[in-house]
């Protein structure tokens, strides 16, 4: 296709949301909004996900000794450990740790009651490794592998925090896409609609243009440009939206919620666009693209 | 330059709007088609512009034989073949010089081609001085000469007239026979379907008279008397 050419379908597929001013609207209003609710949703899972990936950092696995194994046998199970996957890091805390740990937790206050301990660790055979999981769901199978290894008693596990965590990031994800892809084919819908009343208006025209000799991809591209120019004022406009909102909402839910401030930290506004933008980009156009081509190959015979 | 060998086309079953038509017409041919309502005129213009597909038998224009020809190289075959309707068919939302230009476009042709084009086919038809004019704007006959200057500014082999004159009172409709008779003396081989008794009597070209899908007279300068 000729430049000029080219320039003629980009002129004619502004022209066809001109003239359907009301349909146009329509479609990049709806287009919007599911961009907009796409923007949020995304926006939610990811931060959901670092707020989870921060938690599941804090979720440890407690691994106890048998009583009078030695230290070189402790090591070696602490070697073992290290090398199940999904494990992040592992520490050695020593009985003398625990207990100023334990004390810390529950004779906090009341020092007294934990001097008459002051020479007898209650906890001399507790000490034990601390296992810190990259990934909560990986953590079933590192407990596992743990229990089986020789000079271990015990193993502790913070099962329910780990499964709440997974299954509410699960839930949270599953739920976006379904809400995502009702409106998608929304949106798919009104488009095709849009470029259906665009053939309709221009029927007169359309004809004479094939009696005149116009190939298949002259006639059809200024519906696929309207489309793709549908789909991208579509993204483009709640996608610059969100990107002013993110950080208000972030600074009012801190504001709102302070007490939240030490547990939950939320991404930049930059980091959520690195992907945001090229897909919700991707997503407007593509749909554009998408709902014209289905209709044009349904309804312009050329 | 246009060739039917024994077309057949039935549009419904049982119902024939061509019925065995054999046809030949040379380059640079002046051709009147005539006959009543339902003779099948309409339907052999469409079939030589492969809007539609013959039952049987076989159409051959510009040496292409019409039934071999892939869908994609349609468009290309069209460029060579001019229309004009009854209906002028404009498009009422651009002025004069961008329904010409329009037919250029279309056929993918640069700024600088249209530019030189456009204008000559104006003054071809004599309406130069109209160029900004909408077409509501215009007389029936002026809006049929913007559709001649459509036709023939991609400089067309062929031109195909369906009824030109039929909205047209009588000055208007010699004037528009003027242009197609001058475009012809250019060398476009031109087929008019017409009712127009007087035009087709006065002018002494070659007339093909059809009667219920087939050819019942064809006379190298012929006349036409209408039945109804």
């Amino acid at each position: 296709m000729k430049i000029s050419t080219m320039g003629y379908c980009l002129r004619q597929g502004f022209k066809n949301i001109r003239r359907n001013k009301m349909f146009s609207i329509a479609s990049i209003a709806t287009m919007a909004a599911c961009i907009f609710l796409f923007g949020i949703f995304y926006s939610l899972v990811v931060n959901f996900n670092y707020i989870v990936e921060k938690a599941e950092e804090g979720v440890a696995i407690t691994v106890f000794f048998e009583d009078d194994i030695t230290q070189s046998k402790k090591d070696s199970i602490g070697k073992e450990l290290e090398k199940q996957s999904g494990v992040k890091e592992i520490k050695y805390i020593s009985a003398d740790e625990a207990w100023e740990n334990f004390k810390e937790q529950y004779f906090q206050g009341n020092p007294d009651l934990a001097e008459g301990f002051k020479q007898d660790n209650p906890l001399a055979n507790s000490d034990h490794y601390e296992v810190y999981m990259e990934d909560v769901s990986q953590q079933k199978a590192v407990v596992d592998a743990a229990e089986k290894l020789d000079g271990v008693r015990k193993v502790n596990k913070s099962d329910v925090v780990a499964k709440t965590l997974t299954s509410v990031n699960r839930l949270v994800g599953y739920v976006s896409i379904a809400i995502i892809v009702i409106l998608l084919a929304v949106s798919i819908f009104l488009i095709s609609n849009t470029v259906t009343m665009g053939i309709t208006v221009r029927r007169e025209e359309i004809a004479i243009m094939k009696y005149i000799g116009a190939k298949d991809g002259f006639v059809r591209a200024p519906f696929v440009i309207e489309g793709l120019l549908i789909g991208f004022i579509g993204a483009i406009i709640p996608l610059a939206l969100l990107y002013f909102a993110y950080d208000r909402v972030i600074q009012y839910v801190m504001a709102k919620f302070s007490l939240l401030n030490n547990i939950i930290a939320f991404l930049p506004v930059t980091e959520v666009y690195k992907t945001l933008l090229p897909v919700g980009l991707i997503l407007g156009v593509g749909i554009g693209f998408l709902g014209s081509s289905f209709t044009i190959r349904k309804h312009l015979k050329v | 330059m246009i060739e039917l060998k024994d077309v057949k086309k039935e549009y419904s079953k049982g119902i024939a709007a061509l019925n065995g038509v054999n046809l030949k017409i040379e380059q640079g041919e002046f051709v009147f088609i005539v006959g009543d309502s339902g003779s099948g005129k309409s339907t052999l213009i469409r079939l030589i512009l492969k809007e539609l597909e013959p039952t049987s038998g076989t159409i051959i224009v510009n040496g292409q034989n019409l039934s071999r020809m892939k869908h994609r190289k349609i468009p290309m075959y069209r460029r060579g073949i001019g229309v004009v309707f009854q209906d002028f068919r404009l498009l009422m939302d651009r002025n004069i010089y961008d329904n010409i230009a329009f037919a250029q476009r279309v056929t993918e042709k640069s700024t600088r081609i249209i530019k030189q084009k456009v204008p000559a086919a104006l003054s071809l038809v004599g309406l130069a001085q109209k160029y900004k004019a909408f077409p509501k704007e215009l007389s029936g006959g002026e809006q049929q000469r913007v559709a001649i200057a459509r036709a023939i500014v991609n400089e067309p082999a062929i031109l195909l007239a369906d009824e030109p004159t039929g909205n047209l009172d009588p000055t208007n409709s010699w004037e528009i026979m003027k242009l197609l008779e001058e475009a012809n003396e250019r060398g476009t081989t031109v087929l008019v379907v017409t009712h127009n008794q007087e035009i087709v009597n006065e002018m002494k070209k070659r007339v093909i008279t059809m009667k219920k899908g087939v050819i019942v007279s064809d006379e190298k300068k012929g006349g036409y008397k209408h039945e109804n």
